[in-house]
């Protein structure tokens, strides 16, 4: 129920005065409200639930598990060399 | 898809599944709370990858499945209305009230019809104003903001045929509401990562310092959950218990302040009835006095609900984490997907279902953990595509 799914914005355009967009989820394109998160631009990521977009996906943020976990592997080498 | 396949990567899977192990010296009980977090747990089958002795219990945060019945009953008299165009996102048309289920109602000429965004409910009313069209108002923080938007916005374009059944349940009560019951046994929260998108974390903070727990906010992918369960363990085992954000690329520490306004413009907080579980003080939202003309309670009366409820279902204790699936002698047996007797059996998100999805009530008993590396893992890289 609070399923929320990342797509890409292709476009934005007001209705009733409300900020729109076309946003594309793996090839699938769908109308989604984007008045929460006026400031996204075409190419970034949201995550909508229910046709509505909650947040902006933040890609650096997106990336720090992986950089954690490159930075433990490198840990885990450095252990097994001193052994 | 971005921001999905790379959180399903089995080899980066692997990784926290050691780091996991190489921090836990004990047994230790967590809750995830959302029913799309369970959903997860029990298709990738996370809980058997952890070590011996840890274990997910799931928690409550299934809208559809915590929604009183009471309510389903309200809706089911509203939508039986000849005026009526009732409208619902699917998973509830097939919930069972104490007259049948919403689905039985449409195939005896009802007008109900599943709409995709309560936003679309809002077009329908544009496009039909011979009709009354009702939009069923369930779900968390995560559907606060867009059933909020569809008010607000009826409301401005002066819809007067447009209203809405609202249910809507929170979580932080909850939490609270566990943790105070006796035997209770949840030391750390995964918590609720799309309810934190919209809300932030603050009002966690004093529920991890009052009742010493643990909070992650988590995500929904299997690496996300892995991390989760990383991160409060680590805090479990040096005695901590602070709120902290694994799902950092979507949740901010204020949530989405556009989201809260228009929700606190819209709503005012209520108390409750949450199905199996009963009333919790100051747990729900309510549609404000302003938007009185677009509150489906207010403006269809119903006669006094009689509710009549399955004997046999545990669902309440599920929702709770006192129980788990296989703990009911109804369940896989008298209750399935196709004849559910509570709640958690319908939606996608109640632990019945996802335990009955993935053929845990084929197991006689659950199965024993594997080894780290063990073939568990394949099951990753299977639904990684």
């Amino acid at each position: 129920m609070c399923l929320g799914i990342p797509g890409k914005v292709v476009e934005t355009y007001e209705e009733h005065d409300v900020l729109m967009g076309k946003v594309d989820f793996g090839g699938v394109s769908k109308r989604v409200c984007l008045e929460h998160t006026r400031d996204v631009e075409p190419g970034q990521y949201v995550l909508v639930h229910v046709g509505f977009a909650l947040q902006v996906i933040d890609e650096d943020e997106a990336q720090l598990v992986f950089d954690f976990l490159e930075h433990m592997h490198e840990l885990d080498e450095l252990q097994v060399a001193q052994e | 898809m971005k921001y999905q396949d790379e959180y399903r990567d089995p080899t980066v899977a692997k990784k926290l599944q050691q780091a996991i192990r190489a921090v836990t010296t004990r047994p230790w009980t967590i809750m995830e709370v959302c029913g799309g977090q369970t959903h997860t747990i029990v298709k990738y089958g996370i809980d058997e990858l952890l070590p011996e002795g840890v274990e997910l219990v799931h928690g409550p945060g299934c809208p559809v499945c915590v929604t009183s019945l009471e309510m389903i009953d309200r809706a089911h008299a509203i939508a039986s209305r000849r005026d009526v165009i009732f409208c619902s996102f699917g998973d509830m048309l097939r919930v069972p009230g104490s007259r049948g289920d919403l689905l039985a109602l449409k195939s005896r000429g009802s007008d109900v019809r599943i709409v995709y965004s309560p936003l679309d409910a809002v077009n329908l009313a544009a496009a039909r104003p011979d009709r009354q069209v009702v939009f069923f108002a369930i779900g968390f923080e995560t559907t606060a903001p867009p059933n909020a938007m569809a008010v607000w916005m009826a409301h401005k374009r002066g819809l007067k045929n447009f209203s809405v059944l609202v249910s809507h349940v929170t979580v932080p009560p909850s939490l609270t509401s566990i943790l105070q019951a006796p035997g209770n046994k949840v030391r750390g929260f995964l918590g609720p990562g799309h309810v934190c998108t919209v809300m932030g974390f603050e009002e966690y903070e004093p529920v991890a310092r009052n009742y010493h727990v643990p909070i992650v906010i988590t995500g929904f992918e299997p690496v996300d959950m892995l991390e989760g369960v990383y991160m409060t363990i680590r805090q479990l085992e040096a005695g901590e218990a602070r709120v902290e954000n694994q799902y950092r690329r979507a949740v901010r520490r204020e949530g989405n302040l556009e989201s809260r306004k228009l929700i606190e413009d819209v709503f005012e907080v209520c108390d409750r009835k949450w199905r199996g579980v009963g009333i919790i003080p100051k747990s729900g939202y309510r549609l404000r006095y302003e938007y009185r003309d677009h509150d489906a309670e207010r403006l269809f009366e119903v006669d006094d609900i009689e509710t009549r409820e399955s004997t046999e279902c545990i669902s309440g204790q599920v929702l709770r984490g006192l129980k788990k699936p296989h703990d009911c002698p109804a369940f896989g047996k008298t209750c399935t997907p196709l004849t559910p007797l509570g709640a958690t059996m319908v939606s996608s998100e109640g632990a019945c279902a996802a335990y009955y999805a993935y053929g845990r009530h084929l197991e006689a008993k659950h199965s024993p953990r594997q080894p780290v590396g063990a073939g568990n893992t394949v099951r990753l890289k299977e639904c990684a595509s």
